[in-house]
């Protein structure tokens, strides 16, 4: 006799913690606050992820990572992700969690606030020092900026924040 | 099909055309820019706008106007409905040999155009279509940091050496010869407008004239007036410099257009 295994959103969602930034290892899709809904009907389960820049090239990447990931949970027969607009994604979705894990990383959390001008302020990734210079607001990749620390002299990374007030 | 529904596949290719062509014009500075830091903001800004017309052609494909990636690179240019300014080559010369390239050229365009798909961004977050006014919330956050990046070259090139001032003079003087369209719908003016699907011509405009105000007293400096068009991108009349751009961009895509890349 087969035993079915009852799917839930709780085990879909443990899979979905091993879903790694395909550039940054140490911060989850959960962590990005890109997963914005989980749905199970059946054996099937639909995963809707906000992507974070329309460019991304790691967003096939992710897709593909996703699928995977939830393929492996027992019981899981079709893997369906979709990509929505809205609500935008925006930095101030990143969880605690997140912004330890890009400090492991050695890429700066993005900011919480913005200046008044719409300039904004991290510490170093390194040693926390205030005294910061931007260097270039555009990084690597789409979503991170490259600044220089004048007390350890290192060149760090900050995620940029990304906001509807933009 | 309803007047409604033609007028937004108008509008989609004229917004989809216009970020292709001048992120292939971008694509094209790469290894070139002034400086490796330039070299990283321009590809990225590059990469973002390639990103939005993918947005776009999405949309379309959608609508059922065809595969995304055959839109982008199968229509012939008198297909295409982006303005005369972004299919402009980047200067004399080609990339893979000895190009010229002109940086004032390439700052002027990218400027005006950004601020240009600013006013229409903003007025897009409006629009009667929600998917569209959805992607608009998106683009208008990356557009953000493109705009910013431009004007900062922009007024720190016209307020530097007297060389400076005479190329961006001049490059001023090319971009606005080409300008004309921009802002034009063609001749789906009056369905796309009165679709709500986006501001009028003439409101979007008034608003590219006065967000370029400040910056332009700032340098003791009028805004240069938008001429009519010479060619007007938005009705399919383009330059031979659209031709070659789609041959070269498209010559990948034509090898094997079932390929995943
Ligand atoms: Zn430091």
């Amino acid at each position: 006799m087969t035993v079915l295994t009852q799917l839930t959103n709780d085990s879909i969602y443990g899979a979905l913690m091993n879903v790694k930034d395909p550039e940054i290892d140490t911060v989850s899709i959960l962590d990005l606050g890109m997963v914005e809904d989980v749905s199970v009907e059946g054996n099937d389960v639909k995963v809707v992820l906000l992507p974070t820049f329309l460019g991304c090239p790691a967003l096939e990447i992710i897709e593909k990572n996703t699928v995977e990931a939830v393929q492996k949970v027992p019981g899981v027969s079709n893997v369906d992700v979709e990509f929505i607009f809205s609500p935008p994604w925006t930095s101030d979705r990143i969880t605690e969690q997140g912004h330890a894990g890009l400090r492991a990383f050695g890429i700066a959390p993005p900011p919480r606030h913005f200046e008044e001008d719409g300039s904004w302020h991290v510490d170093c990734a390194y040693c926390g020092s205030t005294y910061v210079t931007m260097d270039n607001i555009f990084g690597p990749t789409a979503c991170r900026s490259i600044l220089y620390c004048k007390s350890c002299k290192n060149v760090f990374e900050a995620m940029k924040p990304i906001s509807t007030l933009m | 099909m309803s007047n409604e529904r033609v007028a937004l596949k108008e509008l989609l290719f004229q917004l989809a055309d216009d970020d292709f062509l001048i992120s292939y014009r971008g694509s094209e500075w790469l290894g070139l820019a002034p400086h490796i830091e330039e070299d990283v903001a321009f590809s990225s800004i590059t990469q973002d706008t390639m990103g939005h017309a993918t947005m776009y052609y999405n949309l379309l494909e959608e609508l059922g106007e065809g595969n995304a990636d055959a839109l982008a690179h199968l229509r012939s240019s008198a297909e295409r409905r982006n303005s005369v300014l972004a299919e402009r080559v980047n200067g004399e010369g080609y990339y893979m040999e000895t190009p010229i390239y002109d940086w004032a050229y390439a700052v002027v365009r990218n400027y005006f155009y950004a601020q240009a798909k600013r006013v229409k961004i903003d007025s897009l977050r409006e629009s009667s279509y929600a998917p569209l006014a959805e992607g608009a919330v998106k683009v208008s956050m990356e557009l953000h940091y493109h705009l910013m990046h431009w004007r900062t070259w922009f007024t720190q090139l016209m307020s530097s050496t007297d060389e400076a001032e005479k190329r961006m003079t001049n490059a001023i003087k090319l971009v606005m010869e080409d300008f004309g369209d921009i802002f034009s719908y063609g001749q789906y003016k009056e369905d796309i407008e009165s679709a709500g699907l986006i501001a009028t011509e003439e409101e979007l405009t008034k608003n590219w004239i006065a967000a370029l105000t400040p910056v332009f007293e700032s340098l003791g400096l009028a805004v240069p007036t938008i001429p009519a068009p010479v060619k007007n991108g938005r009705n399919g009349e383009h330059t031979d410099e659209l031709d070659t751009a789609i041959a070269t961009l498209s010559e990948v895509y034509r090898l094997d257009v079932e390929a995943v890349w």
